[in-house]
Parts: structure tokens; C-alpha cells; sequence
């Protein structure tokens, strides 16, 4: 049967200064319908890589394997067909748009993905009602709808607003890339009650993290290893507790 | 005698028939400047960028004595659709540069004469200085002479020109038009350069803001897809005025927006502004000559330009600060957009300063659209030709931010926005 997301040997390069540097080697991975699975793994393993190649951007040429979402090929599609399609990215850098207001790049988002999934769009009225309600629930200050699109943002109000992008876009399928870094607890607590509040069971979370403590808010299904570009490990929620009190050097011999 | 003999280069012999036996000092003056350098080529240091070779070979007569009515009410009506409002302004309607009462709504508080009536051709705009202005010297016809007296607020006039051309380029006219800011006068100047086809128009605006007054002037030029638009602005500023002003450079095949601004007598402020959004095989050029020469005063200057297709921009400022200008604040900043491997920008800033206390700055960039802000676009839905649209609004809106005046900002906006097309090569 016909997984929710199936990456199969999948395989992934970018041109560096002329260079070519493969970066991820076979990568395979599943995720059905109504999980969250956690990557982890040292710096340099791969794993924004496969946030960006799973979202589509183009700097990175996939030569080999495959990626099914929803019975579909991810891969031929365009970055905005995704996002239709109901995959979100939250950056682990978000990108600052200056001379962007942050409501109008919001609305713009959610009516063009709305018009994609052949829903009616939203009014600037009935928009501006529905963010406010969710950057309230988010904590943020309300003059963050008012500020250009991450522009003086701290790292706590860029990461907040990745999470206000996910609630309003209403994805079945959301990245976190390392969106817990640099977050105080307060924070993290927010993060994790925004991917906890679409929890459903058509809906599944894929969390790139280095840390166990937004672990404890956001009680995963599977926990991965990834190393040198490949899963090298998979297990339940203890894997991630005995790495963070073990490291990954005993996993990473192990798989050697 | 007055003769523009046929072997002098240069496109000044498509006007040689016109410049014979004219009447009056100023105008005999204009054509021995003209006899004495031509009109400029590529030579030229000043249009070292920006080639004439545009106007073509035919003659250049003056515009025919009537013109389609319907055709100019059209334009204007496209023009005044643009905005919510604007239709109930008063504006100063001109059609191949004559005043036209008819579609004209008479403003209040503010002087107007026409130089038809009586001709005036200020003080700022010497003819031996510019070729252009010497032609424009030499065959002007009609303009407008604006006045606001002493401590008058003379609200916002809208000065229209019309351009109504066929598919070639047969006729050019010379509006010379003056602006006088008495002490402590207000008003905000909105010219609307429009039009169909091909002319030349080739317009000289003289203008004085007195002390303490403040001039707005935010000129827009939306010529005819085949037309020529080459303006040159003389502005002189006493104690305290300011003069602030604002170019929109979007239609025509070649457009040229010339600001010399004099800063006269001491705090006087002017700002020179503009923002070019071309695409095709367009032409735009905006080219500046700041002048302190009096201490304590300001001048800021942003210029963004989007080029597209086979666009070329072109960018000339200069900031000339005298030994008298002690403590000047002096800011220039040009950047480019280019969306296109084949549009181009000429960037010439220049600071030429003799005074030793003063605070001067300029820069200029060049880049394409950023790669990362696209995908981040991309990754939340925004098809691509959107979020490449959003991302060129974004990298104007600052400069049309400048622009004090919120009606004249929105029109600025309103008629970007026409322009539209992300990345397309139109």
C-alpha cells in the first residue's frame, strides 16, 4: 500500500564553486499518515539538504531515487505545486523580504494556495481576523503583521513566524528545520503547541533537531539517524533520549 | 545669419528649417549656442550614454495647428482613471505642447499665464549651458507660468501633456514651462508626461522656490510606446526652501529626466528622486547636477531603476559642492534591478567638492533578483511570476515612499503597477 510520504534512494548533489558535492547517498525514509518523525544527526550529514530537495529548491540537482507524496511525484513539481499540495518548509534560516509587509506576504500566500485547492479566497477583512487570532495564539506581538517580512525580526520572531506561516497554510505535511534552535523554553513550549494544534491523522511532521527538549512538548512516532546522507539508524522516541545523553559517535561506529 | 548649415553633424539638421529667421534676442542667442555645438552625440561627455540617433532622419516640423479631440480626451481619460479623485483636481491640460482650455480645469490660489500669451524664459535655463534647452529656446510655442505668492498653499495642480503621434516620428514640441514659489509658498507640481506613438517631446521647466517655500514636484513620464521625452528641470533655491522632487520613468522608447538643482542661499534642501521601470528596447536616463553653493544645506538623492529585456538604464549624478558650502550633507544612492541578462545600467555618480567641512556620501549597486528570497516565496504557494513581482514592488517601495505627497505616491504606484509583468521581456 501507498505510503503517505516514500523517499526511496534517493540521491542529491550541488554545485559548490564548480564543485560537485554529493550530499545525500540513498536516502530512504517513510512517513505514513498521522505521524511525526524526528531526523537527527551531526552538522554536515544532510539533513537541511533533504529539507530543500523536498521542497524544491533548485540548487541542488536530485540524481537518482525517487520521492512519492500522496501517490504523486514531488520531484517534477514546482516549489509552489508542493505547497499546494500541502508541504510546508519552516526554515531553519528564515529569508528577510524588505519592502515586504508581513500581512499582504501572508495573505498573498494563503489565497494563493487557497486558489490552487480550489478554495474560495479570503477578503483583507476576513484575513487580517483570522492571523491576528493565530499570532495571538502564537505570542507574538501584533505589530509583527505590520513589519516587513522578517526584517529585525529576532531569531525567536523569525522562528514564530515560520510557525504563524504553517498555521495559516494548514500543510498535511510540515518540515521543521531546526526550528527549536536558539529558542528559549517559553518559546520551544509555542513551536511545539503550533505542530501540536495540526496534529491529525492526515497530518504528519517530518522535525530535523538536535535537541531532546522539544521532544518532551512534541511526542514523536520514529526517530532517525542520519549520517554522511543516509538514514543510518531508525527507532521509537528512546533513540533520541539515549542520544542526547550518549552522542552520536557510538551510533555512528556502530553504522561504520 | 541664423542658418543651420546642411553638413553641420548630428540630428540638429532634422529642426534646420525652423531655426531660421526667428525673431527675438533669446531665440537668436539659442541658435548661434545651437550653430556653435550642435545637438549632442555620444561624444559629448554629458550624453556619453544616451544616443539622439533615436530622432531619425525625417525633418522634425512643428505639430499640425489641430489634432484628433476625441483621441486627446481619450488619453487624458486614461490618465484621470488611474485614480479615485484625480479627475476633480485642477490641472493645466497640454496636447503636443499647447495649452488646451478645454480639457483643463482652472486652479485656485495659484497664477497662471501661458507663455503663448507671454512669453517668459526664466533665468536658470541659459541656453549656452544645454543644447536641449537652447532648442527648447529656440521653438517653444506654448507653457505654462506658474505663481504662487508670498505664504499662499497652493494645494496640488496637475500639469498634463498629451502626446498624440503616428507610428513615425514627424513633428517634436518645446513646452518652456516656469514655476515661481514665492517666500513661504507651497504647492505640489504633479507633471504627467503621456501619450501614443512617436514625437519628440522636449520640455524645459524653469524654477524658483523662494525662502522658506517648499516645492513638490513629482513628474511621471508615461510617453507613447514610440516617443522621446527629453526634460530638462532648472530649479534654483533660496534660504530655507525646498525643493523636492520625484521622476517616474515607465513609457517611451527613449526618456531623459535632466535635474539642475541650485542650492542658492543657506539651509535650502533638495531631494532628486526616482525610480525607472523599463522593459523592450527602452532607453531611460536620469542625469542630475546638484549644486551647493551656499553653506548648511541638504541634498538627498535615491535613484532605483528594474530593467528588463534589452532595457538600458542610465544614471548621471553629480553633486557639486562650492568652497562657500561648508557643512553640506550630501547623500546619493543609485541601484539597479536587472531581470535580464541583456538589460544594463551606466552608472556615473560624481562628487566634486571644494569645500573641506562637509558630509558627502554616495553608492551604487547592481544585482538580479535574489534567489532565496524567490524560493522562500515559492516554498509558501506564490506561483513564480508573482513572487517575482512581489519582490520588484518590494525593491521600489522605499523610493515611492519618498515621495511626501500620499496622492501623487499612489498615482506613482498606480501607474507601476499598469507596467506590471515580472520577468516577462515585453
Amino acid at each position: 500500500m501507498s505510503q503517505f510520504l516514500e523517499i526511496s534512494g534517493l540521491n542529491a548533489r550541488i554545485d559548490a564553486d564548480g564543485q560537485e558535492k554529493q550530499i545525500l547517498r540513498g536516502v530512504d525514509l517513510s512517513i505514513p499518515p498521522g505521524e511525526v518523525h524526528v531526523i537527527m544527526g551531526p552538522n554536515g550529514s544532510g539533513k537541511s539538504t533533504l529539507s530543500y530537495v523536498l521542497a524544491g529548491r533548485e540548487d541542488y540537482e536530485v540524481t537518482s531515487g525517487s520521492v512519492l507524496f500522496q501517490g504523486q511525484d514531488l520531484l517534477a513539481m514546482e516549489p509552489e505545486e508542493r505547497a499546494a499540495a500541502g508541504l510546508f518548509l519552516a526554515f531553519q534560516s528564515p529569508v528577510e523580504l524588505p519592502g515586504v509587509n508581513n500581512a499582504n506576504f501572508l495573505r498573498t500566500a494563503v489565497n494563493a494556495v487557497r486558489r490552487a485547492r480550489g478554495q474560495e479566497e479570503l477578503d483583507a477583512v476576513a484575513f487580517l481576523k483570522l492571523a491576528r487570532e493565530a499570532a495571538k495564539t502564537l505570542s507574538m506581538a501584533p505589530d509583527m503583521l505590520k513589519r516587513n517580512v522578517n526584517v529585525g525580526f529576532s531569531g525567536g520572531e523569525k522562528k514564530r513566524n515560520e510557525v504563524l506561516q504553517m498555521t495559516l497554510l494548514q500543510p498535511t505535511f510540515a518540515i521543521l528545520d531546526e526550528t527549536d534552535s536558539g529558542l528559549d523554553v517559553d518559546a520551544l513550549r509555542v513551536v511545539a503547541e503550533g505542530v501540536n494544534r495540526l496534529r491529525a491523522p492526515t497530518f504528519s511532521a517530518l522535525v530535523i533537531t538536535h535537541h531532546q527538549k522539544l521532544l518532551d512538548y512534541l511526542v514523536p512516532d520514529r526517530i532517525h539517524v542520519m549520517a554522511k546522507g543516509r538514514i543510518i539508524l531508525s527507532g521509537g522516541p528512546e533513540l533520541a533520549r539515549q542520544i542526547d545523553q550518549e552522542g552520536y559517535t557510538k551510533f555512528l561506529s556502530e553504522a561504520a | 545669419m541664423n542658418t543651420i548649415s546642411p553638413d553641420r553633424g548630428g540630428p540638429l539638421a532634422l529642426f534646420s528649417q525652423r531655426l531660421e529667421g526667428l525673431a527675438g534676442a533669446e531665440r537668436q542667442q539659442a541658435v548661434a549656442a545651437l550653430q556653435h555645438a550642435g545637438l549632442p552625440t555620444r561624444r559629448v561627455e554629458a550624453w556619453k550614454y544616451t544616443a539622439l540617433r533615436v530622432l531619425g532622419q525625417t525633418s522634425l516640423s512643428a505639430p499640425a495647428a489641430t489634432y484628433d479631440a476625441a483621441a486627446a480626451r481619450a488619453a487624458l481619460d486614461h490618465v484621470l482613471a488611474a485614480q479615485d479623485g484625480l479627475a476633480d483636481q485642477p490641472r493645466l491640460v497640454f496636447v503636443n505642447g499647447r495649452h488646451a482650455p478645454d480639457l483643463s480645469v482652472a486652479p485656485k490660489g495659484v497664477k497662471v499665464t501661458f507663455f503663448a500669451d507671454a512669453p517668459r524664459f526664466g533665468n536658470a535655463a541659459s541656453p549656452d549651458r544645454d543644447p536641449l534647452v537652447a532648442l527648447n529656446t529656440a521653438l517653444a510655442e506654448d507653457g505654462a507660468n506658474i505663481q504662487v505668492e508670498a505664504g499662499v498653499d497652493g494645494g496640488t495642480l496637475l500639469l498634463v501633456s498629451i502626446g498624440l503621434g503616428g507610428q513615425a516620428l514627424t513633428f517634436s514640441f518645446h513646452p518652456r514651462h516656469a514655476v515661481v514659489l514665492e517666500a513661504g509658498a507651497r504647492l505640489t507640481l504633479v507633471c504627467v508626461q503621456a501619450g501614443q506613438g512617436a514625437y519628440f517631446h522636449n520640455p524645459v521647466t524653469d524654477i524658483h522656490v523662494g525662502a522658506a517655500a517648499a516645492l513638490e514636484h513629482v513628474t511621471l513620464q508615461l510617453e507613447g510606446a514610440e516617443a522621446v521625452g527629453l526634460g530638462t528641470v532648472y530649479a534654483d533655491v533660496d534660504r530655507e526652501g525646498v525643493y523636492d522632487s520625484f521622476a517616474l520613468g515607465v513609457d517611451g522608447l527613449l526618456l531623459r529626466h535632466e535635474v539642475h538643482a541650485r542650492l542658492g542661499a543657506s539651509r535650502a534642501a533638495v531631494h532628486v528622486n526616482g525610480v525607472q521601470r523599463l522593459g523592450g528596447a527602452q532607453v531611460g536616463d536620469m542625469t542630475s547636477v546638484i549644486t551647493h553653493a551656499a553653506p548648511d544645506c541638504i541634498s538627498r538623492q535615491t535613484v532605483r531603476n528594474v530593467l528588463d529585456g534589452h532595457a538600458r538604464g542610465v544614471f548621471q549624478g553629480k553633486v557639486l559642492v562650492e568652497q562657500i558650502a561648508q557643512k553640506t550633507d550630501g547623500y546619493q544612492m543609485n541601484q539597479a534591478l536587472l531581470l535580464s541578462p541583456d538589460a544594463e545600467i551606466d552608472a556615473k555618480p560624481e562628487l566634486e567638492i571644494y569645500a573641506d567641512d562637509v558630509r558627502c556620501s554616495h553608492g551604487a549597486t547592481v544585482g538580479a533578483l535574489d534567489d532565496e528570497q524567490l524560493f522562500y516565496l515559492r516554498s509558501r504557494g506564490v506561483p513564480d511570476a508573482q513572487a517575482r513581482q512581489i519582490l520588484i514592488e518590494a525593491f521600489v517601495d522605499e523610493t515611492l515612499g519618498l515621495i511626501a505627497h500620499e496622492g501623487a505616491q499612489a498615482l506613482c504606484r498606480a501607474m507601476l503597477a499598469r507596467k506590471g509583468g515580472a520577468g516577462e521581456s515585453a
